[in-house]
C-alpha cells in the first residue's frame, strides 16, 4: 500500500511514521510537504505529530489552511482513509474532519508516559484487527491533548460508537486516575460519522516494535491495512 | 551617534582589566573604538575564551583512534561508532540566564546546544540534562519560606523551559539528573547536552575556507535581546547583575531552529558549503572571528546587511546580540541559488552580508564604513591565560578530621530508608522528565529511570545524503550524565574520580562501553584562590579517571562565577559519557525482573580501609542526620575499572537480566530501587519484591551497612541457576562477588545481624514516586 504522510513545517513524528510504514510493516510510505496540492495518489494519509508551525496560534490552526489539507479535505470527501496522530489529530479537529477539539491537559503540564488504550469497538477502519477486551500500550506526548466536545456531539459519539480509544487503566476501566489530561469519557480517539477519518493523542508509532518497549501500536496501523486491503479487493462502485 | 571615549570606567564596565586593555592595545596597534572594545569584551570572557582554566583543561585526555575531531577543535567533538557512522555530542551551561529567567534561560540553553551539534553536520538525535538547584522542601516539614518557594519556581521553570524547546524542536529528552542543595540557592545550574549523528564523510567545519567565497547570513532577524549574554555569565551573580543583565537572557523559538536545522542539513548535502558556524555565545562576533581564525583567512562583513529586528542598532549592538537560531554559512563561489533554494523552501531569512578575504582580519563595515578592524587570529586564539593562585580551601581540615564517634547508629532503618526515597535528590524524576517528549524519533530503548538511557540509532537518524543508498547498521548508544557535587566539595580530587567513575558504572550497568566524555565544570569566582583549587584538584581527578576508563574528552564548557552574596556552588564538573552497546540483546536495565532470581553484589559490601565506612558526604548522613561533612567515599580507579569490565563480560554472557549501581543512598536505596522503578504505565509500576541476608555483616554498622555509599558496587540479578556460575565468574575476573538473596513478594526484606527492614513495594514506591510532585504542589 502508498501511504502519505503530510510535513508541515516543525512536524517531527513524520519519520516515525515514514519509518514504522515502510521499515517495520514493509510498506510505501512518502512525506507530502505542505505546500504540496496533491496526495500523489496514496491510498491513506497519516497526519503525522508534531508543532506544526510551532503551534502559535493554536495546535493545528495554522495548518489547517496549507495547501495540501485542501487536497486531504478532498480525498476524505471521497472516503480515503485519513489518521490523524496526536498534533495530526488536533489538526483534523481544526479542519473540521473531526468534532470536538483538543484543550490544554488538566495537569497544565506536557505528559510523556506509556498510558493503556482500550478500543471499545473493532467496528473501524483504524480498530477492526484489535482483538476486543485487548489493551494497548502506547505512548503519550502531548501538552494540549484534553479532549472536548459539546454534549450533543459527545451523545453522537456516543451513539454512533464512534470513540475508537479510551484511556484505562491496567484492568481496562476507564477511570480518572488513568485518565493523563482530562478527557471527556477518557477519549483518546475518535472517528468522523462516515468512519474514513480517524484521530488519536496517543503515539501507536512509537510502540510498533518489541525493543521500544511495545508493539502493540502496529494493531492500528495492521487494522488500516487490513481495510485497504479488504477496498482493494472489491470491485469499484458504479 | 558618536563614539563614545573609552575611560577606564567604561572598561571595567566590559569586564576587562587595565592589562587586558592594554593587550588590546597592543593588538590593535591603537586605541579601539567602543565596537572592538565590546568585542574583545565577549571574546575575552570565560565563557569563550577559557581565560582561568585552559591551563587546567590540558590535562585531560583528548585523543583515541576513535576521535575524529577533537576537544577545541570545533564546536563539538566527534567520535566514530564504526560502520562509517559517527557521533557529535557536547554540554554546555545556561547558568546565569536560568537564574534570571529560567524558562527562557534553560529553553535557549537547549536551543544553542542542538545548533553546536547541527553545526557541526550531525543530525541532533537526543537530549540530557544536568540541573541543581537549591531545597524545594523543608528538611522539618515546616511551610515553604520564600528561599524554598523561588527555588520551586526556578526548578518548574527551567523544566518547562527545556521541555518547551526540546518537545517542539523533536528531539527527545532521555537521560538527566537533578540534585537539590543548599549551594545552589540563587545560583541554580542548567547545564544541557545534545548528540547528534552523521557519517564520516558529512562532518561539516566552522572554517571561513576559500578567498572570495561569500558569507551568508541564516535564520532569523538580529535583535537586542542577548546583548553580551557570555559576558554576563562570566561575573558573579547578584540581585544588581541580574536586574541589569535581564536584556542579556535571549528568547528560543524551537520552531525556528528545527527549520534552520533542517534547511542546514538539506544545504549541507549539496556540498555548497565551504564553512559553516553557528551564531551562539557572541553571536556574529564569534562566528565570524572563529571562522576566519581556523581556515587562517579574513573575513569583512557588512552590517547593514544583516537582518535586523530593531531599528537603529548600533554595531556594537548587532556584533554583540545573542538573538537566537542564527547561523553563519561560507558558501563556495557560484553556488550561492542554492543556498537561497532552500532557505526559501523553508520560509527562512537569509542575505548574504560579506565575503572571505586573504587578509587575515576581521573587517566589520556599516554601510561601507569600518566599525572594526582586528585581526582575527589575535582575537579568537590570543586572549590572555591566567594562572589563578590556588590554596586549599579551610573547611576541609574539619572534614577530614570528621569521624562517626559522635552518631549514633540507625535504630529505624525502614524509617530511614523512606526518607532517603522521598528526599527529592533520590526520589523518582518522573515529575521532570514525564514533561519532556523522550520517546520521539523512534529510538528510546531504555528511557528516563534506569541507570542509563539507551538509543537506537536507524537510517532516518542520519542527516540528509546526495547518495543516500547505503544501508545503515542500526547502532545502540548508552548515556548517562552525572555528579554528585558533595563529594567533590569535601575532596576535589577523589570526589572528581567518583565523578567519572559513577558515570562509567551506570553506562557498565545498561552494557555500554565508554566511547568518549564531555565536562561542564561549573564553579564559583575563579579570582578567590581556594575556589581555583577547587578546580584544579578536580580536574586532575577528572583527568586521571577519563583516562582510566578509556573515556577521553571531547569538549565540553566552563563556568565559573557561580556565586552570589551568599556564597559560591559547590564544585560541580558534570560529567556526561556516551557508550556503545554492541548488540541489542546487551542492552540492561536496573529493574529486578522474575520471582526466584538470584540477587548478587559485584564489589566489596564496604569499604573497610574507609574510617567512614563509605558514609562521608552520603545522603544519609545529610537527610537524616544533617551532616555534610566527612571524606566521601574513595574511589579505586584500577578497581573500578575491573569491575566494569567484569560486569560488561557477564552482561554478554547472556545470563544478566537486571544491572543496578550503588550510588546515593546506599545498597538498601538500590535495592529498593530494583524492586520498584521498572515502569509500565500512567499509575502501574511494575512491582516485584526481594528478600536479602546481610546477616553475614554484623561486623559493620548498620547504618554502614544499609545506606553506606563505598564505591565500586553493582546489584545484579540472574536465574537461580546461573548464580554459582556467575560469581565463581566473577570471582574469576578478579571481582569480589556475593550472594545477597532471592527476587519475589511482594515487599522488600532485609536481614541484617541488628535486626529486620521490611517495606512493602507499594509504600516504598509512592514515597520514591511521588516525593517531587507532592514537594512541588506543597504537600
Amino acid at each position: 500500500m502508498n501511504f502519505a504522510v503530510l510535513q508541515f513545517p516543525a512536524s517531527n513524528c513524520d519519520q516515525d511514521a515514514v519509518h514504522v510504514l515502510r521499515n517495520v510493516l514493509g510498506h510505501s510510505a512518502r512525506l507530502v510537504w505542505h505546500k504540496d496540492t496533491s496526495l500523489g495518489g496514496a491510498d491513506a494519509v497519516i497526519v503525522p505529530g508534531g508543532f506544526s508551525y510551532g503551534d502559535y496560534l493554536r495546535t493545528g490552526a495554522i495548518a489547517r489552511f496549507s495547501p495540501v489539507m485542501q487536497a486531504v479535505q478532498a480525498f476524505a470527501a471521497h472516503g480515503g482513509l485519513v489518521l490523524g496522530i496526536c498534533n495530526g489529530f488536533q489538526i483534523l479537529c481544526e479542519a473540521g474532519l473531526l468534532p470536538g477539539a483538543l484543550i490544554r491537559n488538566r495537569s497544565l503540564q506536557f505528559r510523556c508516559e506509556h498510558i493503556f488504550l482500550r478500543a471499545p469497538t473493532p467496528d473501524s477502519p483504524f480498530t477492526n484487527r484489535i482483538p476486543a477486551g485487548q489493551l494497548l500500550r502506547v505512548p503519550i506526548a502531548h501538552g494540549e491533548g484534553c479532549y472536548f466536545a459539546d454534549d450533543t456531539t459527545l451523545g453522537q459519539l456516543r451513539a454512533q460508537n464512534r470513540i475508537l480509544w479510551q484511556y484505562v487503566d491496567a484492568a481496562g476501566q476507564p477511570t480518572d486516575a488513568a485518565n493523563p489530561n482530562g478527557s471527556l469519557d477518557n477519549i483518546a480517539g475518535i472517528c468522523n460519522e462516515r468512519r474514513n477519518v480517524a484521530g488519536l493523542m496517543p503515539h501507536p508509532e512509537r510502540a510498533a516494535e518489541g525493543l521500544l518497549g511495545s508493539a502493540d501500536g502496529r494493531l492500528i496501523f495492521e487494522s488500516l491495512l487490513h481495510e485497504l486491503t479488504a477496498r482493494a479487493a472489491r470491485p469499484p462502485a458504479a | 551617534m558618536p563614539d563614545p571615549v573609552i575611560t577606564p570606567a567604561l572598561i571595567k564596565q566590559h569586564g576587562l582589566t587595565p592589562e587586558e586593555f592594554e593587550r588590546i592595545r597592543g593588538i590593535l596597534e591603537r586605541e579601539p573604538n567602543l565596537t572592538e572594545l565590546g568585542i574583545f569584551s565577549v571574546m575575552w570572557s570565560e565563557h569563550c575564551s577559557y581565560k582561568n582554566s585552559r591551563p587546567l583543561l590540558k590535562q585531560f585526555p583528548t585523543k583515541s583512534p576513535k576521535i575524529l575531531v577533537g576537544a577545541g577543535e570545533e564546536n563539538a567533538g566527534i567520535i566514530d561508532i564504526g560502520d562509517g557512522l559517527a557521533i557529535a555530542f557536547k554540554i554546555e551551561s545556561h547558568n546565569h540566564p536560568s537564574a534570571v529567567e529560567p524558562f527562557q534561560g534553560a529553553a535557549t540553553g537547549v536551543g544553542g546546544i542542538i545548533r553546536d551539534i547541527f553545526t557541526m553536520g550531525a543530525r541532533p538525535v537526543c537530549a540530557v540534562n544536568s540541573l541543581r538547584f537549591g531545597p524545594i522542601t523543608t528538611v522539618d516539614g515546616s511551610p515553604a519560606g520564600p528561599a524554598v518557594l523561588k527555588n520551586r519556581r526556578l526548578f518548574t521553570g527551567v523544566v518547562a523551559g527545556i521541555a518547551h524547546y526540546g518537545n517542539c524542536f523533536g528531539i527527545p529528552t532521555i537521560a538527566g539528573e537533578v540534585y537539590f542543595d543548599a549551594s545552589y540557592e540563587g545560583n541554580p545550574l542548567v547545564n544541557a547536552f545534545c548528540l547528534g549523528v552523521l557519517r564520516h564523510e558529512q562532518i561539516a567545519r566552522g572554517a571561513a575556507k576559500g578567498i572570495g567565497n561569500p558569507v551568508f547570513y541564516v535564520g532569523p532577524a538580529t535583535g537586542r535581546d542577548g546583548l553580551a549574554g557570555a559576558a554576563f555569565a562570566s561575573q558573579d551573580l547578584t540581585e544588581e547583575s541580574a536586574e541589569q543583565q535581564r536584556g542579556a537572557v535571549q528568547v528560543g523559538d524551537p520552531f525556528m531552529e528545527k527549520l534552520v536545522m533542517e534547511a542546514c542539513l538539506e544545504l549541507l548535502a549539496t556540498g555548497a558549503v565551504a564553512g559553516i558556524q553557528d551564531m551562539g555565545a557572541a553571536g556574529l562576533t564569534c562566528s565570524t572571528c572563529e571562522t576566519a581564525a581556523r581556515a587562517g583567512t579574513g573575513i569583512e562583513i557588512d552590517l547593514a546587511k544583516v537582518p535586523q529586528r530593531a531599528p537603529n542598532m548600533t554595531p556594537y549592538e548587532i556584533m554583540l546580540s545573542e538573538s537566537q537560531e542564527r547561523m553563519l554559512i561560507i558558501v563556495h563561489k557560484g553556488r550561492e541559488e542554492e543556498v537561497k533554494r532552500i532557505f526559501d523552501k523553508w520560509d527562512l531569512p537569509w542575505a548574504e552580508i560579506g565575503f572571505v578575504t586573504d587578509t587575515s582580519r576581521m573587517v566589520v563595515k556599516n554601510h561601507g564604513v569600518v566599525v572594526a578592524d582586528i585581526i582575527a587570529r589575535k582575537l579568537a586564539d590570543e586572549a590572555p591565560v591566567y594562572q589563578r593562585e590556588a590554596r586549599e580551601p579551610a573547611y576541609l581540615a574539619a572534614v577530614r578530621a570528621f569521624r562517626l564517634t559522635g552518631v549514633p547508629d540507625t535504630t529505624d532503618p525502614a524509617g530511614n530508608l523512606n526518607t532517603l526515597l522521598a528526599w527529592p535528590t533520590i526520589a523518582s524524576k518522573n515529575w521532570v522528565y514525564r514533561q519532556y517528549d523522550h520517546m520521539v524519533r523512534d529510538g528510546s530503548v531504555v528511557c528516563p529511570g534506569s541507570d542509563a538511557a539507551v538509543i537506537r540509532i536507524k537510517a532516518d537518524s542520519l542527516p540528509t545524503a546526495a547518495d543516500a543508498t547505503a544501508a545503515v547498521t542500526e547502532k545502540y548508544l548508552a548515556l548517562k550524565v552525572d555528579c554528585n557535587a558533595v563529594y567533590v566539595y569535601l575532596d576535589p580530587y577523589e570526589g572528581a574520580k567518583t565523578v567519572v567513575a559513577e558515570v562509567a558504572r551506570n553506562l557498565a550497568c545498561a552494557g555500554a562501553v565508554p566511547l568518549g566524555s564531555t565536562d561542564n565544570l561549573n564553579y564559583g569566582n575563579p579570582h578567590n584562590p581556594e575556589i581555583f583549587w577547587q578546580l584544579r584538584e578536580s580536574v586532575r581527578g577528572l583527568a586521571e579517571a577519563c583516562r582510566a576508563f578509556n573515556a577521553p574528552v571531547t569538549g565540553g564548557n566552563v563556568s565559573l562565577y557561580n556565586q552570589n552574596p551568599g556564597g559560591p556552588i559547590d564544585p560541580t564538573p558534570t560529567v556526561a559519557m556516551v557508550g556503545l552497546v554492541e548488540k541489542l540483546e546487551h542492552v540492561t536495565t536496573q529493574w529486578f525482573k522474575d520471582a526466584g532470581d538470584a540477587i548478587i553484589l559485584l564489589g566489596e559490601i564496604a569499604d573497610r580501609q574507609d574510617p567512614l565506612l563509605g558514609l562521608g558526604g552520603s545522603a544519609y548522613l545529610q537527610r537524616v542526620h544533617g551532616l555534610k561533612t566527612g571524606s566521601p567515599p574513595r574511589c579505586d580507579l584500577e578497581r573500578e575499572a575491573n569491575l566494569h569490565l567484569a560486569l560488561r563480560g557477564l552482561i554478554h554472557t547472556g545470563v544478566v537480566k537486571s544491572a543496578h549501581d550503588c550510588s546515593d543512598g546506599g545498597l538498601a536505596v538500590a535495592l529498593a530501587e530494583c524492586c520498584i522503578s521498572r515502569p509500565i504505565a500512567r499509575e502501574t509500576p511494575g512491582l516485584i519484591g526481594a528478600v536479602i541476608d546481610l546477616s553475614g555483616y554484623g561486623d559493620l554498622r548498620q547504618d554502614a551497612l544499609l545506606f553506606g555509599e563505598s564505591q565500586g558496587r553493582v546489584v545484579i540479578s540472574v536465574a537461580p541457576l546461573h548464580a554459582a556460575k556467575v560469581i565463581a565468574q566473577a570471582q574469576a575476573l578478579g571481582v569480589l562477588a556475593s550472594r545477597l538473596g532471592t527476587v519475589g513478594g511482594s515487599a522488600l526484606q532485609i536481614t541484617t545481624s541488628a535486626g529486620k527492614l521490611e517495606g512493602d513495594t507499594r509504600g516504598l514506591h509512592d514515597h520514591w514516586w511521588h516525593a517531587l510532585a507532592r514537594a512541588m504542589s506543597g504537600e
